[in-house]
């Protein structure tokens, strides 16, 4: 508010001074020129009545001549006076309205608006920088678990679309360069409510100046970036960036599942996006050769997986030379069938397309499927606007690097123990990755996945603590019990349980839960209220265990515990 | 050289010398009192508050406030002096000896001003 009432009091200086000089100019001549009263005696107006006169004809109110009629003199120097005030007074209107439309002044307004909206969330926060499709994703995201945002973006017309969102919560967007730090500032990034910084802009130095920027002022606060080459990924983990999100790399080790691993993926997939139809390849041949279109970013990312994994492939790009591509790449975009066939399209498993356009990549599986049509699809969709053509196109899996980051972030900041239970499940067979499968698909019921976590505290579930606290035993089962009716379970599974540093995989319901424990299940979504019932509600957890109620208020307890001892 | 530093001196000290000048004289006896000065006063001090709208600096902020308590000073006088000659009470001595030393307070608040002006002045080495 300061910066915006400086501005407005500098930029009036003049007008005032200017409608000070002609009022002081005009009273004094009326003060100097002689009148005459009723009876004809001279009369010099007084400084009172002057200043009176002045102030109704110079806002052309005009009461009149007063107190006497005036003299020729009087109305020569009245028609002199009532030009130069009017004229000052337009210019002083003038000039402020002049500048509430000064782009400058308005960016003011809008960057003091937005520094006390910030200022006066009162709840943790997440800053996000970059309303792309990722920023626009996760802010949705969020706000539907009532997690509160603020977002700063480069583009205007973005945050003009954010105000347009039907989004729940109020959340303070400003259109500024993310990278200044003066900006991060009023963005709240010294406001110890502020939990999280994400850096999602789509310029890595930006991202990189961010998350310094954020480790230097609170160096445990999380900050999760995205980011786009190898070298700014080393550069953000060297000072400590919680998260380091490289779409690509993150697709082409998704892809390499699916092709090894079908059902770990499946069961990534189901978790991560419910809504998401999964590339359910568990019965198609996935050994063999692989034609991949571009060798950019994402191709590299691809090469350096399928590599490790001793996978077969050919690249196909327009500029060989340029970025250095690897021996045997075909010249040429991929959209033509002859490319194709000279890269042995015919007798190869799959087709990645992977360009940065969205028309060619869509043209190059549609043209590779006209030469064999059992080929594995993959292709990339850059445009979050080009979603339906690319839903239509009936490929086997769609790679938007947006909605990979936003999942992954997503993921981190609602379950963090997923990512613990994903490293975890890498380590066992394909075998158990299925029953598992067919365990989760069976307790779904065709219902919409969720995943959650509860930890075992004071604050987080506190009717388990206090029974926990009073030794008495609780074991995992207890929380998989329908509320309603014990003998029911609820549609759920008990995923992990990390206690310290070790991690439970698949606990068994018997286990008894110990303080601090931190508990992942995955089921119906429905689920989870119950479950919220039973962590949090005494007497619902006392039910389960016991198969009885007990008394609510604290005189029906004291007569319950009469009536024990009467017996 | 900084013209807005020129002009505001200017009017700060003329505010202060037109402020002297109506003072000066015995303080109850309205013929050693022009209004005429006690009106150039009043604008001028008007316009040199004016002047410092919008000033950021410390001392800059210091001179708005002194030179507002001018203007308030200056206008009480003014508004006793319009009220002692409309209505019955008259131009005594007793109300000119008011105004006078109404003016008296401004003078001291513009004095203070000018002080804060050479000072800043001063500390200037360019």
């Amino acid at each position: 508010m300061q910066h915006v009432f400086y501005l407005l009091l500098r930029r009036l200086r003049t007008p005032i001074i200017t409608i000070i000089v002609v009022y002081a100019i005009s009273i004094l001549g009326f003060s100097l020129i002689p009148g005459q009263d009723n009876q004809g005696n001279p009369w010099h107006m007084d400084f009172f009545h002057a200043f009176y006169f002045v102030s109704f004809m110079g806002s052309t109110i005009g009461f009149g001549e007063i107190p006497f009629p005036f003299t020729a003199g009087q109305r020569a120097w009245t028609i002199l006076t009532i030009y130069a005030s009017v004229i000052s007074w337009l210019y002083g209107i003038g000039t402020i309205f002049a500048l509430f439309q000064d782009s400058n002044y308005q960016r003011l307004i809008k960057r003091t608006n937005f520094t006390r909206r910030v200022a006066r969330i009162y709840e943790p926060f997440y800053l996000i920088c970059g309303y792309g499709i990722t920023g626009n994703r996760l802010v949705h995201q969020l706000d539907s678990l009532g997690i509160r945002t603020v977002v700063i973006d480069k583009n205007q017309r973005l945050i003009d679309e954010l105000e347009a969102d039907q989004i729940v919560l109020s959340v303070p967007a400003l259109c500024a360069d993310a990278s200044d730090p003066n900006v991060l500032n009023i963005a709240g990034i010294q406001n110890k409510l502020c939990i999280g910084v994400l850096a999602l802009t789509n310029d890595d130095h930006a991202n990189l100046q961010i998350a310094i920027d954020s480790k230097l002022v609170s160096p445990k606060r999380m900050v999760i970036s995205r980011t786009q080459s190898k070298e700014t990924t080393a550069n953000l983990g060297s000072f400590g960036t919680d998260y380091i999100i490289d779409p690509f790399i993150i697709f082409a080790d998704h892809l390499l599942l699916t092709l090894q691993a079908p059902y770990k993926h499946l069961i990534h997939d189901l978790i991560v996006n419910p809504h998401h139809r999964a590339l359910a390849v568990p019965d198609q041949n996935t050994t063999g050769r692989w034609v991949i279109c571009g060798y950019g970013r994402f191709g590299q990312a691809l090469e350096e997986e399928f590599r490790k994994h001793a996978i077969e492939m050919t690249f196909i790009d327009v500029d060989l030379e340029q970025r250095n591509a690897p021996e045997g790449t075909i010249l040429g975009l991929g959209t033509e069938a002859d490319t194709l066939r000279e890269a042995g399209i015919e007798n190869a498993v799959g087709i990645i397309a992977g360009t940065p356009d969205d028309a060619n990549n869509l043209s190059i599986i549609i043209t590779a499927r006209d030469i064999k049509p059992d080929l594995i699809t993959v292709v990339r969709q850059n445009s979050g606007a080009n979603k339906p053509i690319f839903r239509a196109a009936d490929v086997n899996m769609i790679m938007e690097p947006g909605h990979i980051i936003a999942n992954e972030i997503f993921m981190l900041i609602r379950t963090p123990l997923l990512i613990d239970f994903f490293g975890l499940v890498r380590e066992y067979d394909e075998d158990w990755a299925r029953a598992l499968f067919l365990r989760i698909t069976n307790t779904l019921n065709d219902e919409l996945m969720s995943a959650w976590t509860f930890s075992i505290t004071a604050t987080g579930s506190p009717a388990v603590f206090a029974f926990l606290e009073r030794r008495e035993e609780v074991k995992l089962a207890y929380l998989c019990r329908d509320p309603r009716d014990r003998e029911q379970s609820l549609a759920t599974i008990p995923l992990l349980i990390k206690r310290g540093n070790t991690c439970i995989m698949l606990p068994d319901l018997t286990i008894p839960l110990q303080p601090d424990d931190q508990v992942l299940f995955c089921g119906q979504k429905k689920a989870k209220t119950f479950m919220e019932w039973i962590v949090s509600n005494h007497n619902t957890l006392r039910y389960i265990k016991t198969g009885k109620e007990g008394p609510d208020g604290s005189l029906w307890r004291w007569l319950s515990k009469y009536k024990e001892q009467r017996q | 050289m900084n013209s807005e530093k020129v002009v505001f001196a200017f009017f700060i000290v003329l505010a202060l010398t037109l402020n002297f000048g109506f003072f000066l004289g015995d303080i109850d006896n309205p013929n050693h009192h022009n209004v005429y000065e006690l009106y150039a006063a009043i604008v001028v001090s008007i316009i040199a508050t004016i002047m410092k709208f919008g000033d950021r600096t410390h001392v800059g902020a210091v001179l708005l406030a002194t030179s507002f308590v001018a203007d308030l000073q200056l206008v009480a006088g003014a508004i006793v002096w319009a009220v002692a000659t409309n209505t019955d009470i008259g131009l005594s001595s007793h109300m000119m000896a008011s105004i006078v030393s109404l003016s008296a307070g401004a003078l001291l608040a513009n004095f203070t001003s000018v002080i804060l002006l050479i000072l800043e002045t001063i500390m200037v080495r360019h």
